[in-house]
């Protein structure tokens, strides 16, 4: 079988992301630059369905050169090949969706996997938007059962099972767990609990420098990527008024009662 | 011709509580945007949720009903809105931000060909020129955004918007909608059972954090004395120590309720995304450097152990 994986390169979530005072755009300085950490569980399943059913794993990234780095972690992660879609600045879960579009056209595969959502723009919006444009089902939020803590998940069982051309997925909604069953080939979105990523080892490094990158752009896919949400500016959120320790719970409690008056 | 179409979420024949925060978002945005407003309800008990729906000032509910839409499943729900929005011809398309409406809104605009902003926290401007405010990463940004194609999708963040007004008599419209095949089918739903509030209506939220190393006790105590609602961070949801509808957090759920109690939580960005909206904060945590007494209004450096029932006792002691 033959997944197709997307993979973002994003600021670390533990950065400390500022505006800029002129509301332009975040403050890139000393800013480190990761894998979308839903994008790792992605590739990380997708690893865990080929080595359960035999099959290829292609990553896909769209962005500019730096980009390049985490598709090379993937396959340094054990993926096979990788897509690089050049393009230099915005671009929204539309035009993103547009492009995987072209791209599942052409590689044909029975799997996409993507995160949720990336942690930069928290949008949880392309997997959706390429499922309908392709006319293919979904299962979004795929989570599993068992811990991330149980054996299954210490075996790299996958979360998603695929017996023939079916895949059923476990998805984390409101108030419970959903279990959806998929007519292959489909779309799933990756939770956090999903499975534990693996960490790529030094020879997985020293393989990924010689697999195969393919780069391709958005002219010659035929796609145009204007974004359709443009970003005007850029705001701080409202800041909190400063905070007060409290030595015991006697004190608390008169603070709640009588000053907050919330309980 | 109505300007704005809200996806209002009912089960059972009665709207769901997530519902009636979008629709205030779409009276907002109709009298923003200077257009009307229209409702749709989907599935078994659709008729009779019609009939609380168009209370809400809304010009036209559309009831989409059939064997196709009696479990929720994305592909004949985007299908169902999407026709409500060219019935309506609606320039704005939304719905909450629930579980549900991130799954759908989005095959929705690939449907109309629209550009979607999740998570919209309110609307400015007027006419065509009204932008959206939401939030990017994790809620240390807040973008105004400008969705440039003729038709414009959204959701809502539920915690944003408050209880719809009331007033007037929608009409009620049944729309004939062809679902087409699906390639989902519906499995099964586990539910997660509990007597206490759910967690994005409560007043009162007590979480509990990697601190409480899975023993969740004096949390629900506590939150039992305040009738409040149980929170869990990531690390507790991972370990399997709660469920996952109880994470709050940039990627769970998000709340903000009058009084949000952390107890044995550090404050992940990630976490502070989900509760930082809160109107009082109150942090328990052993290690006063804990990054979640920044953002505390009261902060307690302790043993929730010890904390939290003393705190239950002195509760029920006032009552």
């Amino acid at each position: 079988m033959k997944i197709l994986v997307t993979v973002k390169r994003v600021e670390d979530p533990e950065s400390k992301i500022k505006v800029k005072p002129d509301g332009s755009g975040i403050v890139t300085e000393g800013v480190n630059y990761k894998m979308n950490p839903f994008d790792e569980i992605a590739v990380e399943e997708a690893l865990r369905l080929q080595a359960a059913h035999k099959g290829e794993v292609v990553i896909v990234s769209m962005g500019k050169q730096d980009v390049q780095t985490e598709i090379r972690q993937a396959l340094a992660m054990g993926a096979d090949r990788g897509i690089w879609v050049k393009h230099e600045g915005a671009m929204d879960p539309d035009g993103a969706s547009r492009l995987l579009q072209k791209l599942v056209e052409k590689e044909k595969p029975d799997l996409v996997i993507l995160g949720k959502q990336a942690i930069d723009d928290d949008q949880n919006q392309t997997g959706q938007l390429l499922a309908e444009r392709l006319g293919w089902g979904q299962a979004t939020f795929a989570s599993k059962e068992e811990s991330l803590e149980s054996d299954a998940e210490k075996n790299k069982v996958p979360g998603i099972k695929i017996t023939g051309t079916n895949a059923q997925v476990v998805r984390e909604v409101d108030g419970g767990l959903e279990v959806l069953e998929l007519t292959l080939p489909a779309i799933v979105t990756t939770d956090l609990r999903l499975n534990k990523p693996r960490y790529a080892t030094l020879p997985g490094i020293m393989k990924a420098k010689k697999k195969p990158l393919e780069e391709l752009n958005p002219a010659g896919l035929g796609v145009d990527v204007t974004p359709k949400v443009a970003v005007a500016k850029l705001s701080p959120p409202p800041a909190r008024k400063a905070g007060i320790k409290v030595p015991d719970v006697a004190t608390l409690f008169d603070k709640l009662k009588n000053e907050a008056k919330v309980i | 011709m109505a300007n704005v179409l809200i996806y209002a979420e009912q089960a059972g024949g009665t709207l769901k509580k997530a519902a009636l925060p979008a629709i205030t978002a779409g009276q907002a945005l109709a009298k923003a945007a200077g257009g009307e407003l229209d409702l749709v309800v989907i599935g078994d008990g659709a008729a009779k949720a019609a009939e609380q729906a168009k209370t809400f000032g809304a010009k036209t509910v559309h009831v989409v009903e059939g064997a196709a839409f009696q479990h929720y499943l994305a592909e004949p729900y985007a299908k169902a809105i999407a026709a409500a929005a060219k019935a309506s011809g609606a320039t704005w398309v939304g719905s909450a931000s629930t579980a549900q409406g991130k799954d759908v809104m989005p095959r929705v605009a690939a449907r109309l060909d629209a550009g979607m902003a999740s998570d919209v926290l309110s609307f400015e401007g007027s006419g065509a020129d009204v932008i959206v405010t939401r939030p990017m990463w994790a809620g240390n940004v807040l973008a105004s955004v400008k969705i440039t194609s003729a038709t414009k999708v959204f959701t809502a963040r539920t915690t944003e918007f408050g209880q719809p007004a009331t007033g007037g008599a929608g009409a009620v419209n049944t729309l004939a909608v062809d679902a087409g095949a699906s390639k989902t089918k519906f499995v099964s739903f586990k539910a997660v059972q509990s007597a206490r509030p759910e967690l994005t209506e409560a007043k009162i939220v007590v979480s509990g954090g990697r601190g409480t190393k899975g023993d969740f006790k004096p949390i629900e105590g506590l939150a039992d004395e305040l009738r409040a609602a149980v929170g869990a961070s990531r690390a507790v949801v991972d370990a399997g120590w709660q469920p996952n509808d109880l994470q709050v957090g940039q990627t769970g759920k998000v709340v903000a309720p009058e009084l949000y109690i952390a107890a044995g939580i550090s404050g992940a960005i990630q976490h502070l995304a989900g509760m930082k909206g809160s109107k009082v904060i109150v942090a328990i945590n052993k290690d006063g450097e804990a990054p979640i007494f920044q953002v505390a209004d009261y902060g307690l450096v302790g043993d929730l152990f010890k904390v939290l029932p003393e705190l239950q006792e002195k509760i029920k002691a006032s009552k």
